[in-house]
């Protein structure tokens, strides 16, 4: 089978055992609400749009760092032997980027609604936010990824997976929250243009890491 | 393990040399040289020898991490995780250090020692990366697994801490200097007595970090050894 097709398959699967055990995705939606209810109730008074979208992508971090964390951990040894004896790391690594990215967008598209719900305000360029939602996924969902494959092998303590991913994430989510913050103010696209492609070349930069690296954090 | 010792250039004496001396030059006249008169900067301009400085032999430790990182993978020899692993420490001293004098600095110039600078940021953010670390490495007991995992994390941190140090301050707004508009160095450093004192500066301290980081390894050889016997 090609190297592409076996990804897909995986990505499959994976969607697959989320959709058959609902209860990890709903336990993640909850966590999500309780997380955005805890801002509405302590920053009803006095939000703005900065404040807005700081709160956003923080309540996106620890959502994703929270959907992240099990991706390794799920699996059982006898799975792990499994996917060992038919596909490469590289595969692997591919597959549970791609299913982690949709988990996410996902997710964040769902908060961005019901953020929007509470604390309505006008974004000027959605189509820009949109984007920078779509990118702060893929970053996320990369770095953080290949962090819980690091973690996997470190006794997998769920503390570790923050002390060691959001070091790593400090680029990412100092741009992403720059640009979010441009497109809700809404600056033309020539302005948020040189933002989106640094975003871009970061999460090319990550994917190419994680690719390259977690070969060796498997084999052992 | 042994290939340390077959390293010539880090057994050789000639740039141990140069760096005491280059050291007590910078010290002399880091102090009691010529500077240029500046507004604001007044004498702390001095500091230049002693904070920019640090930065370089953070970089460049921070660098023979990476380096030697990427080379435990390919070879998965010990001996260049340990070296890794002891530059890595040495880095966390000189940013410790940079700070320090950093934020001293900043609180005669600018008025206050943080101020939301993407330098400070990207240098706090340095620091808590290279913690996490070694919060890594203290989590994996078995030797061979820890270097292994503990490399990859080295390589990933790097290429971020790189982006986020070197690129990102390019695109703010910065009280540094060269960045945002603010003047460079370069403009008024060209006075040639500043010059004189900081490139030695910056080779005195940067093998400075070296030297002590090769003397850290030794001290862990010979650890090692007499554990073995």
């Amino acid at each position: 089978m090609s190297f592409s097709r076996k990804v897909a398959q995986l990505v499959l699967l994976e969607v697959r055992l989320e959709w058959k055990n609902k209860q990890s995705i709903t336990a993640l939606l909850i966590y999500s609400l309780a997380s955005i209810f805890v801002t509405y109730l302590a920053f009803q008074q006095t939000i703005d749009l900065t404040t807005w979208n700081s709160l956003f992508w923080l309540i996106m971090l620890f959502a994703s760092t929270n959907a992240i964390a099990k991706s390794f951990l799920q699996d059982s040894k006898g799975l792990q032997l499994y996917y060992y004896s038919m596909l490469s790391p590289k595969q692997l690594i591919l597959a549970k980027i791609i299913y982690n990215l949709i988990l996410l967008s996902g997710l964040s598209l769902v908060n961005f609604f019901i953020f929007q719900l509470i604390f309505p305000i006008s974004i000027d360029q959605t189509a820009q936010y949109l984007l920078s939602i779509l990118l702060g996924s893929i970053g996320l969902s990369t770095v953080l990824t290949m962090v819980a494959g690091i973690v996997s092998k470190a006794n997998n303590n769920a503390a570790l997976l923050a002390i060691l991913g959001f070091p790593l994430l400090f680029p990412l989510l100092s741009i992403i929250i720059q640009c979010s913050m441009n497109a809700i103010n809404g600056f033309d696209w020539m302005v948020n243009q040189q933002l989106f492609i640094v975003l871009i070349s970061l999460n090319l930069i990550t994917v190419l890491l994680s690719y390259l690296l977690f070969p060796y954090l498997w084999r052992e | 393990m042994d290939s340390f010792y077959k390293n010539k250039i880090a057994r050789a004496w000639w740039w141990k040399i140069i760096a005491i001396v280059c050291l007590v030059y910078t010290c002399y006249y880091g102090f009691i040289g010529e500077v240029p008169a500046m507004v604001v900067l007044h004498e702390t301009i001095r500091n230049l020898y002693f904070h920019v400085t640090m930065w370089m032999a953070m970089m460049l430790l921070m660098l023979i991490n990476a380096i030697y990182s990427i080379k435990y993978l390919s070879s998965l020899n010990r001996y260049h995780d340990i070296v890794a692993e002891e530059s890595g420490k040495m880095a966390m001293v000189f940013a410790a250090a940079g700070l320090i004098t950093g934020m001293v600095w900043a609180n005669y110039t600018w008025g206050a020692p943080w101020t939301n600078d993407p330098q400070l940021n990207g240098t706090a953010a340095t620091i808590l990366m290279y913690a996490a670390y070694f919060i890594l490495r203290n989590a994996i007991p078995d030797e061979n697994k820890k270097a292994k995992i503990a490399s990859v994390y080295a390589i990933f941190a790097f290429v971020m801490m790189f982006v986020f140090i070197m690129v990102i301050p390019k695109m703010y707004n910065s009280l540094h200097p060269g960045k945002g508009g603010n003047p460079g160095f370069n403009k008024y450093d060209l006075d040639s007595n500043m010059r004189m004192v900081f490139y030695p500066a910056v080779i005195g301290w940067c093998l400075l970090g070296t030297w002590l980081m090769s003397l850290k390894v030794r001290i862990r050889r010979i650890k090692e050894v007499t554990e073995e016997n």
